[in-house]
């Protein structure tokens, strides 16, 4: 079978803007893209760049764009491709800087991998914590939700959407490296809480949409999004609840608990009432949704049965809510 | 025989987006399908509740599970969030050993208990695949010929596949296929299967609205006349926010957003009025205009 590659093209030295360049090959059976492209530069075009080293799905170093999502070239079957797209576009990791045709520039990637204090912290453990024994650590040790799978291949940076339009974010990738330390059983509490209130800042924890894109795309099933959302729930755990992400999540939780449903009219209440730049610009829209019938009654009687969503607030719900809040 | 489910609404529809509601109960009926509400079903936590605690969030669902159990019937949702997340608890029940038998014990205290044999579809899946497009092009009476639709998914509706198992979330095609039933020409555009930034936009809201902004912005770009979505959330954070979002990436956006049941309402000669189309901050009367004007001249005939 002869398919057509449509490859994004950069040179910086030669080139203004990206262009797509198509280049046909025959393909055979069980060819993956990686397989295809190294062809097309060693029979086609030598001045086509790619990284790769491994060609086992091991290295992480093939990462890239196929037909518009991120994956490896060296586990991406062509004809799978072809079969679920009709096409075969390839081009270069999003979301990172291009040095040349379909090679990103990783060094932010790194950058944000350091940020989060990659190693275990020299802070001694307590007696206490440390009469717990040392606990046998094996790679992929269950405790670490296979977040040690990672390979840093950067596809889930390159798919992440907050990322896209805030490059500052910490990023799923990084993230899920500190979810790891902060499940090690060798980490002080103290060195965990430290970790905890770096990663509330801005940029941290926080800004994730949880749209599940990194989830998806992950080679290894390292679920980033996951890792995300375990450390806001240590966050909360450490009493880190004063963030606007904190206070979505308690705030959300005693809606629900006292009226059964969501009420959009009290969430900003729950939110943004300790900033005061932020009340004032939420309040016009407020305005103009009420005008159109789009402020629900903040006084509306709580759904039928609520004493029963209350009963599974009361008999699990301990984490959802702020220490000495009364709860109906 | 009408296909019959239990209606989820979800917050969203009996809260800031009344009119998703409204239009669904005013198009249900010509594509054959009846709903029971499910009046004293809670939220379903959004996937909000359960970064602090998941138990809480399954037995919240297990419980709305269990009252459309006691139905016989399957659950509608209209919501893609509430589609997501009602998805994956339910599969989490279902499959997890020890895991429906540990949450009914909470529920147990109520005498309710869910046996795990509801499944939970959203109003585009039923549309696609238990009406049919066939029965829902013999409904269409104007059809939204000359548009050109964005479609956008939003996020809980696609990932992650292998919870959901519809659509294919790198090519989804439920809601093109939707559209060009209805008449319209979908637009294709990298940012249909992207985030509305929704879920941060109270706290977050710079991050939130560039998201918003920069899936409209294609979308205008590729010459939409207006977008269409499965999610309220999505709808709140595209229509409430699209000045803010249109500012974030320096564009007059102008782009009206329908829910799902509204754009199946005009095309099968629901009453504008009655899609609730009103309720929203940017205005659709330019879709409005086309419908009465093609409404209009079909009545001589």
């Amino acid at each position: 079978m002869r398919l057509t590659f449509a490859i994004t093209r950069l040179n910086p030295e030669t080139d203004t803007h990206r262009h797509e360049e198509e280049y046909r090959l025959e393909v055979g059976r069980g060819m993956t893209v990686l397989d295809a492209l190294i062809r097309i530069k060693n029979e086609q075009d030598g001045t086509l760049s790619l990284r790769y080293s491994c060609r086992s799905a091991i290295c992480g170093s093939c990462a890239m764009e196929i037909n518009g999502e991120e994956k490896l070239a060296c586990r991406t079957s062509v004809r799978k491709e072809w079969e679920r797209h009709g096409q075969i576009v390839v081009a270069p990791l999003r979301n990172l800087p291009v040095i040349k045709d379909l090679v990103v520039d990783m060094s932010s990637f790194w950058g944000k991998i350091q940020g989060v204090t990659p190693w275990l912290s020299t802070v001694p453990r307590t007696e206490a914590e440390q009469g717990a024994g040392l606990l046998a650590l094996l790679p992929g040790s269950y405790q670490f939700h296979n977040v040690d799978a990672c390979i840093m291949c950067g596809a889930c940076v390159a798919a992440c959407t907050t990322h896209e339009v805030s490059k500052g974010f910490l990023g799923p990738a990084a993230l899920a490296k500190a979810d790891r330390f902060l499940a090690d059983p060798r980490e002080s509490a103290a060195s965990k809480r430290m970790r905890l209130t770096e990663l509330d800042k801005e940029n941290g924890i926080w800004d994730c949409v949880r749209c599940n894109f990194c989830v998806q795309v992950c080679p290894k099933d390292v679920k980033p999004m996951e890792a995300i959302i375990r450390l806001r729930r240590a966050a909360l755990g450490a009493g880190l609840v004063s963030s606007g992400g904190a206070r979505h999540i308690t705030g959300f939780a005693d809606i629900v608990e006292r009226h059964g449903r969501l009420n959009e009219a009290l969430m900003p209440l729950k939110i943004v009432r300790f900033n005061l730049r932020r009340m004032l610009s939420v309040i016009p829209l407020g305005l103009r949704m009420l005008m159109k019938g789009k402020v629900p009654n903040p006084f509306a009687h709580p759904i039928a049965g609520i004493g029963q969503v209350r009963a599974i607030f009361n008999a699990l719900g301990g984490a959802t809510r702020l220490p000495g809040r009364n709860h109906p | 025989m009408p296909l019959k489910y239990a209606l989820y609404p979800g917050c969203a529809a009996k809260g800031a987006t009344p009119e998703l509601h409204q239009s669904t109960m005013a198009i249900i009926g010509r594509l054959g399908i009846e709903v029971v509400e499910l009046t004293a079903a809670s939220c379903c936590g959004a996937g909000v509740i359960s970064e602090a605690d998941p138990d809480v969030a399954l037995a919240l669902n297990a419980r709305t599970f269990a009252q459309a159990e006691e139905l016989g019937l399957d659950v509608m949702t209209i919501c893609g969030t509430c589609q997501g997340v009602m998805g994956a608890a339910n599969k989490r029940l279902k499959t997890e050993p020890g895991l429906l038998e540990r949450i009914n014990q909470v529920l147990a205290r109520d005498g309710i208990a869910y046996r795990g044999t509801v499944q939970v579809k959203h109003l585009l899946w039923i549309v696609v695949r238990e009406v049919g497009l066939h029965r829902l092009g013999q409904q269409v009476r104007i059809p939204m010929q000359d548009f050109r639709i964005a479609p956008f998914y939003g996020c809980y509706i696609l990932r992650p596949s292998w919870d959901l198992g519809f659509d294919d979330p790198e090519n989804p095609t439920s809601l093109e296929k939707v559209i060009k039933t209805v008449g319209g020409e979908p637009v294709a555009y990298a940012g249909r299967t992207k985030c509305c930034g929704f879920p941060i936009i109270l706290e977050k809201e710079a991050i939130a609205v560039a998201m918003a902004g920069t899936n409209m912005k294609e979308a205008k770009d590729e010459g939409a006349d207006f977008m269409v979505t499965p999610c309220p959330l999505c709808h709140m954070s595209l229509d409430i926010y699209q000045d803010r979002a249109g500012r974030a990436v320096k564009a007059q956006l102008d782009l009206p957003i329908l829910h799902l049941p509204q754009l199946l309402g005009l095309a099968m000669g629901v009453p504008p009025k009655d899609l609730g189309v009103s309720r929203h901050l940017v205005p659709v009367d330019s879709i409005i205009r086309v419908v009465e004007k093609r409404r209009a001249e079909q009545k001589p005939a």
